[in-house]
């Protein structure tokens, strides 16, 4: 890369925090100048300082019972996002593969998963805890339904874009059923169950949050609602910021995986 | 019917498109093609030649007629009847190499026995030093001819080939012309030729059928005399002008009459 591609990548990133950072410096002054109600909007540096206490703090005897948890709780929230999203792509790319390959598979699941489609995962809630109790299992049940949708829907579209000539292509080189399948049609909608998995793993974030605070008692969901109800606003906003980089940081990984896997695609040109 | 020494045999093949509309895309096709004979079919487009290669390949069944390869009746599409495809069907994922090997890679063949064939072949069209590269990285001439490559390596008893250099460039065209020739020359394989270009057909083939408009029969048979090998000097012989003369005329007269027909 020359100097001029990387001045002007870098004027683009200070246009992208000129607001942020704006924004968090008129959010600190009208804190210090107490013109904020700190126990809604605590200021950032208090924020700061509780997430300080939270992460590394050695453990409050009963004064502060967040201190040094934060990492467990991340780890806790982080680990139920991973079985659930596990559970939905091990589910919906093949279901999904079936539904795009298959037009018996299409006319026989096809109408049943969009049938259920639109009952958002909150909906699910009350019959989750009464199937699993106030356990594991209920929250990685949401976490894996709102995941499995958009990689089901994304697995089935790449699935029936595949061109004729390149099934014909495998077709005429002595492809079976199952070469086609495994070697054509999957390969060919990998972009597209990239997509999905990118989009129900955002949605596995949201699921584990709800579920935390209903299903579960530990978790960035289960502290963001406890902290509520003791009146820690400050622990709130820093446990926001936390799902936030969570999630920030989970998708950065997905995309990187991607582009090692369809490395061929950044090819073209 | 069966004559030994004859790769495709057609007699009154039909194929009707099913639909509100039936569509007839081919209706009586006669059709011998000796083994060894490279033969090009010549129409204008929508004139069914592809539905016909396409029942050849056995990606399509004819509604009627009886077919016969290599004396046999026509099996699922498989590695003893190779397609070039228009837009060249490689799988982007794959490297050359790979792509190249895809045929007998899936049949399981041990790789020791198609490696030294395929390095072969690779170099034949001209893409050595390309082997690791993807399609998304060459031009269209150079995928064309990774799908002639991969055709090879199958080594089939028939080439399809449906309008396999329609996309290219005039320039490019005649490079991968020249090379198929080359090829050919030195394979001695049955080949049928879809195009709508009169000089490709004629340069390319040992006989030109001229095929009908809609729907599509065999209008002529017209054995091309020039001597082999060819070369691009006999693109301005007499006897390649006279035939070309002779065609041009059969397909206006098609052209008109479709014309009247719309």
């Amino acid at each position: 890369m020359n100097g001029e591609g990387i001045a002007a990548r870098l004027i683009a990133l200070l246009q992208g925090l000129a607001l942020p950072v704006a924004l968090l410096v008129l959010w600190e002054a009208m804190g210090r100048a107490d013109m904020l109600p700190a126990g809604i909007l605590p200021a950032p540096s208090a924020i700061l300082a509780t997430w300080r206490e939270w992460a590394f703090g050695n453990g409050g005897f009963g004064l502060n019972p967040y201190s040094g948890t934060w990492l467990d709780t991340v780890l806790f929230s982080a680990r139920r996002v991973a079985q659930g999203f596990l559970v939905a792509v091990i589910v919906g790319v093949p279901v999904g593969i079936l539904i795009g390959w298959s037009r018996l598979a299409a006319r026989g699941i096809d109408p049943l998963i969009q049938g259920l489609r639109p009952i958002p995962i909150t909906a699910w809630l009350p019959f989750s805890i009464a199937l699993f109790g106030i356990r594991d299992m209920g929250a990685i049940f949401l976490i894996g339904l709102g995941a499995f949708y958009p990689i089901v829907v994304n697995s089935t579209h790449g699935a029936r874009d595949v061109g004729r000539n390149l099934i014909r292509a495998a077709q005429m080189m002595g492809a079976s059923q199952r070469d086609l399948v495994i070697r054509v049609v999957l390969p060919n909608a990998l972009p597209s169950i990239f997509t999905g998995m990118r989009i129900g793993l955002g949605v596995a974030w949201t699921a584990v949050i709800v579920a935390e605070i209903v299903a579960v008692k530990s978790g960035l969901g289960y502290v963001l609602w406890d902290a509520y109800y003791v009146g820690r606003m400050d622990v709130v906003l820093a446990d926001m910021v936390s799902i936030g980089l969570a999630g920030f940081l989970s998708d950065r990984l997905m995309l990187l995986i991607s582009h090692r896997v369809l490395h061929w695609q950044a090819l073209s040109r | 019917m069966t004559t030994p020494g004859n790769a495709v045999e057609m007699r009154g093949i039909e194929k009707t498109y099913p639909g509100r509309s039936p569509v007839t895309a081919l209706t009586g096709v006669d059709l011998t093609i000796a083994d060894g004979e490279f033969v090009a079919l010549l129409g204008p487009s929508g004139c069914g030649k592809s539905t016909l290669l396409n029942i050849v390949a056995g990606f399509e069944q004819p509604s009627a007629g009886e077919l016969r390869i290599h004396g046999a009746p026509p099996r699922p599409p498989g590695p003893d009847r190779a397609v070039v495809f228009q837009e060249p069907a490689l799988f982007p994922w794959l490297t050359i190499e790979k792509n190249v090997t895809f045929g007998p890679r899936i049949q399981k063949r041990p790789r020791a026995e198609f490696e030294q064939e395929a390095r072969r072949f690779i170099d034949l069209v001209g893409l050595s030093g390309f082997e690791q590269h993807y399609p998304d990285q060459l031009s269209g001439g150079m995928k064309q001819r990774v799908g002639i490559a991969r055709c090879l390596l199958m080594q089939p008893k028939l080439f399809l080939m449906d309008e396999p250099f329609g996309a290219l460039d005039a320039q490019t065209r005649l490079q991968m012309q020249e090379l198929l020739l080359h090829v050919w020359d030195t394979l001695k394989r049955t080949v049928i030729f879809i195009t709508h270009d009169i000089d490709e057909a004629i340069f390319l083939a040992d006989t030109v059928y001229v095929m009908s408009a809609r729907p599509g029969r065999i209008r002529s048979r017209n054995p091309v005399p020039l001597p082999r090998p060819r070369d691009i000097d006999m693109l301005t012989d007499p006897a390649f002008n006279a035939l070309r003369r002779d065609i041009l005329h059969q397909i206006r007269e098609e052209a008109g009459k479709s014309g009247r027909q719309h």
